[in-house]
């Protein structure tokens, strides 16, 4: 605890650092996913291939990925960028199976009836499906919050300063109570993160917590 | 002004759901589409905002062409009203009654004025607009349904078994309110159902439907009990059982009407009146 107190500044920096990294991926993957999931759930044709593929990409391991990013997208090997699109990558590799799942979810005579009474294809995903798919989105984006947070710690090894760093310093320099602070670190952020996104659905989907109430039993 | 001009629709799964199809339905009345399931009354209802395309044939509103419209901007134009209400389960009453108008651009204020307002038209206590869907009863939900149906003041208003899926109590109080709405609006409604009664109740101008959308006969309530085209219509409103075939019996010196099941139905309380008839339950 001792060693926790006196190096606050750096525990500090370092979730900073990873804030950076991982939050554009959290935002990035969801903006990415959302036409891909669409595409995905809208034609038979698209699901199979969009579906597959983006799992797949899931399945790439990380390390071989910082090595042969910098290569395709023209970065350099060091770059931290190589953190946020990597880790952008495995979020819509997550993401995208969670749009598809959460628009199919959505009611299809609440569609049909908000077609009927004229909302366009565009409006009716803005108005109707995205917000009644939200609950499901939100597990998702939930889901991708904690593992991108968890994930942006192996940035340590290619040189991306995150929470990650004080495991490896901890871990070179025989510092035990670094590598326990970087751990705690990282599940303390994990769990703000995932606490903001609760806070934000309850705020974002307000009619999903009535559930349940009694109904008002006025003359009808 | 509604016309079906030679109409079909053949799904692409084979089925034709609608064959040979011409009928119009006079403005400012209500038209009842009855017939069983398979009898093509909701693809035809579907048919007038473009929700469905015809195969063949062409329909007209007021002399014009739909086809030539723009789907979504015809269904804005259009007032419907759907089974389960079809509210948006997102969005409080007041914005699901304003949401069409919300949708042609008017500014939002206007529209939850509006929207309130309607809420009083419908018999719907204005404290419930900030309320959600699910925290209304079927027949509140239902009330909600046919005043965002009412929201852009159409001057046709579809209604696909509306009061179908509540309790017979509320749907008789729902009939009863549409008859009252419809006295001070005029509307041209056109209403489908498979029950016999509710056309009877409701309907202007009752359509009965067999499978592939063939019309059985058209006519007055009157019209249709008192000379049922055929054994199919006979059979199908029940003009020769139950409740619908009374006779007269004496009893104490009173006329009394009697069903065909033996049960008492009324009292005759006046004698013919040319051109109307009314039977006092």
């Amino acid at each position: 605890m001792n060693w926790a107190w006196t190096n606050l500044d750096l525990i500090w920096d370092r979730t900073i650092d990873h804030l950076i990294l991982s939050v554009p991926p959290i935002i990035l993957s969801f903006v990415i996913a959302l036409p891909l999931g669409w595409l995905a759930n809208r034609y038979r044709l698209s699901r199979g291939v969009i579906l597959t593929a983006s799992g797949l990409l899931y399945a790439i391991p990380s390390f071989p990925m910082f090595i042969v990013l910098p290569a395709l997208v023209g970065t350099t090997l060091r770059s931290p960028l190589n953190l946020v699109i990597a880790l952008t990558i495995y979020g819509v590799a997550l993401m995208v199976r969670v749009v598809a799942d959460g628009l199919a979810s959505v009611d299809v005579d609440v569609q049909r009836s908000a077609v009927a009474v004229g909302f366009s294809t565009w409006t009716n995903f803005w108005q109707v499906e995205l917000p009644l798919a939200g609950p499901v989105l939100l597990a998702g984006l939930r889901v991708v919050a904690v593992s991108t947070v968890s994930l942006a710690t192996v940035g340590a090894v290619i040189g991306a300063q995150s929470l990650g760093s004080l495991f490896t310093d901890g871990f070179q320099r025989g510092i035990q109570a670094e590598i326990i602070a970087g751990i705690v670190a990282t599940v303390l952020l994990a769990l703000l993160l995932d606490g903001a996104l609760v806070a934000a659905g309850r705020i974002a989907l307000p009619w999903t917590r009535l559930r349940k109430t009694s109904k008002v039993e006025t003359a009808t | 002004m509604i016309e079906f001009r030679s109409v079909s629709k053949q799904f692409p799964d084979g089925t034709l759901a609608v064959d040979d199809f011409s009928l119009t339905i006079p403005s400012h009345r209500t038209t009842v589409l009855v017939g069983s399931s398979g009898s093509g009354k909701t693809t035809l209802l579907r048919m007038i905002n473009r929700m469905v395309d015809p195969t063949s044939g062409a329909i007209e509103i007021d002399d014009v062409d739909i086809a030539s419209l723009e789907p979504v901007k015809l269904r804005r134009s259009i007032g419907y009203v759907m089974q389960n209400s079809g509210l948006l389960p997102h969005r409080k009453v007041v914005d699901n009654v304003a949401t069409v108008p919300l949708l042609r651009g008017v500014p939002r204020k206007t529209a939850r004025a509006d929207a309130l307002a309607l809420l009083d038209t419908v018999g719907l206590d204005r404290a419930l607009a900030d309320r959600y869907p699910s925290q209304l009863s079927g027949g509140q939900q239902q009330r909600v349904g046919v005043a965002r149906g009412l929201a852009v003041n159409p001057n046709i208003l579809l209604m696909d078994e509306p009061f179908g899926a509540v309790d017979p109590i509320v749907r008789a109080e729902l009939q009863q309110e549409l008859i009252r709405l419809q006295t001070e609006l005029g509307k041209t409604v056109v209403f489908v159902t498979h029950d016999v009664d509710e056309a009877f109740l409701l309907g202007d101008q009752v359509v009965i439907l067999q499978e592939g959308g063939r019309i059985a006969q058209i006519g007055s309530p009157a019209d249709i009990l008192a000379n049922p085209a055929n054994d199919f219509v006979a059979s199908f409103v029940g003009a020769d059982r139950g409740k619908r075939a009374l006779h007269v019996e004496r009893s104490d010196g009173r006329d009394v009407l009697v069903d065909s099941d033996g049960r008492l139905a009324g009292v005759l309380v006046g004698d013919a009146v040319p051109g109307q008839a009314r039977v006092t339950p």
